[in-house]
């Protein structure tokens, strides 16, 4: 797979593809899209590099261990999900605060899809990069 | 109670477990000192009995409660009669003892603050049982007693034997827990009441209720297991593997009594019956009389008392069974005057072992100017155990006789004989272990012998003084203890009237008896033991060897399932997955009428269409193709073109998803075919061929019939409207998909991406286990 179009291309496709992926995660409360959607398509970014330029050079532009992503992301989702322990509401309840500097409300519930999108993000390019790797070297 | 007392009795049944939280690091920092610190613990508590005693005598219970789980209306509460008081007066007062004893038995072992540890948990779990009212903490202290015995009869961890015999202990008694928990949910059941108080005070509602039965059945099982009754007794000489601290205290005087403890709690509400006065002393009895007979075949000191303990709960049970006031009076007695002599010379044995480096009868004699302290000790607890007057055993021993010559006939006169067989007994090898080590030639022995350290011999001292004292002081030890722990049992006032000194009765009669064939039986032992010994054979045979059939017969059907179910062939895996599906889907549906009707012909329009013809297509190139790459290419195919049907339709977030999750499915069977080394080429024979496409269509079918059937059910649009009108409102969102999976059901979504991220990590192990190259390079 390492023609010259494709590897020329790839580090766009996989930098816009991200960006993309930060997008869809963002505006996944109002519009089309989510946490879920954007750790896909970050994970098919990553695995786009990793069949372009081989999956220790995919690790390396990853810095994090991606299993480690996963984990992050599930222990964000968890820990967002204890406000309710200072406001006396159940678990994962949504706590919104007016923020008229960004121009959006932030809330817990937004940090909880960040959660979900690095789990999905890490899971997966995780399986696809091992996948990969012939020799599994890491 | 006033709330004084009230706080400080809450202090004494917590502080056990705060020691246990500190106990290794202050026995590292203070070695064997520790023990005289962290004997201040039981002592507290027992003074906080003690103050009890005077209110629990003139015959009123101490009750009370704090909140534990009040959303399940669960609540610690205690309830301290004559009987509680009892025990917990032994359990506090012998754990002093006990503690200060380890700390110069267990001298300078590097697991010393562990076992602290354990010890003082157990002690806290003990205490909690027998005060306990409510049936949950009951059961919850009972499991945590059978869980610290487990941790300390495997706390020398590195010998099988030990770990063999903590597994034992824990099965055997975690049976008795499972047994307790299922007991008391039955006498909840019957009673309406979830405390040992509320069923006390409606003592006729559990007898007359249908549910007597099994729960009587559950309740035994639960006292029989843990207090060691035929069939269940060979756990408690196998225990023997702990370190001597341990048998002394959990497996003679406080934790194998918490059997007898639970069906005396339970005399006044089960007794009285047919059934109970039959069972109890017929394996009580039994009990009493195997225990005896293995007890005189011992060589090993240590294991003669265990087998003498396993007798004398066979007696406890016998006479709480027997169905009189004065056999509940004479297992009161004895109870106490075992857990004094008993756990002296436990203590006496550990001293011998550690002292000299044998407990072997045959290699000890002549010990009494080496080491008189612990002689005088042992003969006192000795004469208590053979029942000589002035002593509490010879208390106990007068009751016994007295309860079971009160009433004439065949029954109580078998009984009787088993009593005399079982004390007699009693005496040989109290004397066994009392006097014959001390008396005689001196004999070489693994270690020079000498005196222990006085944090040894106090606690074999104190508790043989006590069983003195107990005796002598008949009349306060009656009004304080004996006599409110007999009413509690019995259920109605009981006084005792039996002296100490020795005077002309049939009872008394019967101790002379008992005392002459218990010399005789002493005299003969080592005789006795080669003929014991002919008769059993090697002891390969019983519910010890039971035991160890049982647990590998076990794993033996564990991994013939496994291999059953857990083949390791992915293919067979999936087949019987999809057989399952479609069988689960397509059955009801028939069985009940539920097919769908068919349904009208769709009208879509033209570039509708066409998305399905491509994804017919795709289908068809799937089924054709030999080749596994063109087929997973086609897959995905058929899977784009639903896609785009499902943004046609109105589902742009269900699409976008099936877009990314064709995409990657794609890629990952592609990479995963790669991997796998396989031919690029299908080559299943036709047979093979007809089996897995009658499966693939069998579960097509039953999808589409049931996709079908669901939407013809009229649609409850409750939900929808629901998450339509708050979404915006509650959760601050317009696009209701997502609120659902972030916010109304986030809960549902940590799950899944809990199991997202645990099968990223699965798969990964497994890549790295079935790469050869690796494990050959790494080992």
């Amino acid at each position: 797979m390492k023609t010259l179009i494709f590897r020329t291309v790839a580090p766009y496709l996989t930098a816009l593809m991200l960006l993309f992926s930060v997008f869809i995660l963002l505006r996944g409360h109002n519009e089309p899209g989510g946490g879920f959607i954007g750790g896909l398509i970050a994970a098919s970014a990553f695995a786009i590099y990793g069949i372009a330029f081989g999956v220790p050079a995919t690790r390396r532009a990853m810095w994090f261990h991606p299993i480690a992503i996963a984990g992050t992301g599930l222990l964000i989702a968890a820990l967002s999900g204890l406000t309710g322990l200072f406001s006396g509401t159940p678990l994962l309840t949504g706590v919104w605060t007016k923020s008229p500097i960004i121009g959006f409300d932030i809330s817990n519930v937004i940090i909880f899809d960040i959660g979900v999108y690095l789990v999905v993000a890490g899971a997966v390019s995780s399986i696809a990069l091992a996948l990969e790797s012939t020799e599994d070297n890491h | 109670m006033q709330s004084g007392s009230e706080t400080a009795l809450l202090i004494g049944l917590a502080l056990p477990f705060a020691g246990a939280a500190v106990a290794p690091w202050l026995m590292r920092r203070m070695g064997d000192r520790g023990a005289w610190l962290l004997a201040l613990i039981p002592l507290f508590a027992f003074t906080v009995f003690v103050s009890l005693v005077s209110t629990v005598a003139s015959g009123t219970s101490v009750r009370g409660e704090v909140s534990w789980i009040p959303s399940l209306g669960v609540t610690l509460a205690w309830y301290l009669d004559g009987l509680s008081t009892a025990f917990a007066l032994l359990i506090s007062g012998i754990g002093t003892l006990i503690v200060l004893y380890s700390g110069g038995y267990l001298h300078g072992h590097p697991q010393h603050g562990r076992f602290m540890s354990y010890l003082l948990l157990f002690m806290g779990a003990m205490q909690g049982l027998v005060v306990a009212d409510n049936f949950m903490m009951l059961f919850v202290f009972w499991e945590l007693t059978s869980i610290a015995s487990f941790l300390l009869i495997g706390f020398d961890h590195e010998r099988e034997a030990s770990r063999r015999a903590a597994l034992q202990a824990l099965v055997v008694t975690g049976l008795g827990g499972l047994a307790l928990l299922a007991g008391l949910v039955v006498i909840g059941m019957a009673t309406t009441t979830d405390t040992l108080s509320g069923l006390l005070a409606q003592p006729e509602g559990l007898r007359g209720s249908e549910l007597y039965l099994p729960a009587l059945l559950l309740i035994l099982l639960a006292a029989f297991t843990k207090s060691a009754q035929l069939p269940f007794h060979f756990w408690l000489p196998n225990a023997m593997q702990a370190p001597t601290p341990v048998s002394a205290y959990l497996h003679s005087a406080t934790m194998v009594k918490a059997g007898v403890y639970l069906l005396m709690r339970l005399n006044p509400a089960m007794g009285e019956t047919a059934i109970w006065e039959t069972v109890l002393p017929l394996f009580g009895g039994a009990t009493l009389l195997v225990g005896s007979v293995l007890a005189l075949r011992q060589t090993d000191l240590k294991l003669m008392l265990a087998y003498t303990t396993v007798g004398s709960l066979g007696l406890l049970v016998m006479l709480t069974g027997f169905g009189s006031d004065l056999a509940v009076s004479a297992a009161v007695l004895y109870l106490i005057a075992h857990a004094l002599f008993k756990g002296a010379l436990f203590m006496v044995v550990g001293i011998l072992d550690h002292e000299t480096g044998s407990r072997d009868t045959r290699d000890l004699g002549g010990l009494r100017k080496a080491m008189p302290i612990t002689f005088a000790a042992a003969i006192g607890a000795a004469l208590s155990m053979a029942g000589i007057p002035l002593f509490t055993g010879f208390l106990a021993k007068e009751a016994i006789y007295e309860a079971l010559t009160h009433d004439s006939g065949g029954w109580p006169l078998l009984i009787l004989l088993v009593a005399i067989l079982g004390n007699a007994t009693m005496v040989a090898i109290g004397f066994a272990v009392g006097l014959r080590p001390f008396i005689g030639r001196q004999r070489e022995t693994p270690k020079h012998p000498h005196e222990g350290p006085a944090l040894l011999w106090l606690g074999p001292v104190v508790l043989a003084i006590t069983g003195l004292l107990a005796a002598l002081l008949y009349g306060l030890f009656y009004r304080t203890i004996a006599d409110p722990m007999t009413t509690a049992v019995a259920g109605s006032a009981f006084a005792n009237a039996i002296s100490p000194l020795p005077h002309v009765s049939l009872a008394f009669g019967l101790s002379l008896v008992t005392l002459a064939v218990g010399l005789v039986l002493y005299a003969a032992q080592a005789r006795l033991r080669g003929g014991l010994a002919s008769v059993f054979g090697a002891g390969n045979w019983g519910p010890d060897r039971g035991f160890d059939h049982v647990v590998a017969g076990l794993v033996r059907l564990s991994a013939a399932v496994l291999r059953i179910v857990q083949n390791g062939r992915l293919d067979v895996y999936i087949t019987i997955a999809f057989i399952t599906t479609a069988v689960v889907l397509l059955v009801p549906m028939v069985i009940y009428s539920e097919l769908p009707s068919m349904p009208p012909f769709p009208a879509l329009q033209l570039h509708e269409w066409t998305l399905v013809v491509v994804a017919l297509v795709g289908l068809y190139s799937v089924v054709r193709t030999r080749n596994r790459l063109t087929a997973i290419v086609s897959l995905g195919i058929q899977g784009f073109a639903v896609a785009v049907l499902f943004v046609l339709m109105g589902a742009p977030d269900l699409s976008f998803t099936q877009f990314m999750v064709e995409t990657l499915s794609v890629i990952v069977l592609a990479l995963t075919m790669t991997r796998l080394h396989l031919s690029p080429t299908d080559h299943r024979p036709w047979n093979e061929r007809l089996f897995d496409g009658s499966i693939a269509i069998a579960c097509g079918v039953a999808f589409t019939l049931l996709l079908l059937r669901v939407t013809q059910n009229p649609f409850d649009a409750s939900l929808s409207e629901f998450f339509n009108a708050n979404a915006r409102i509650i959760a601050h969102g317009r696009n209701v998909v997502n609120v659902i999976i972030v916010d109304f059901r986030a809960l549902d979504t940590l799950g899944e991406i809990a199991v997202v991220a645990v099968t990223g990590l699965v798969i990964l192990a497994l890549l790295r286990i079935a790469t050869p190259g690796r494990i050959r390079g790494r080992s």
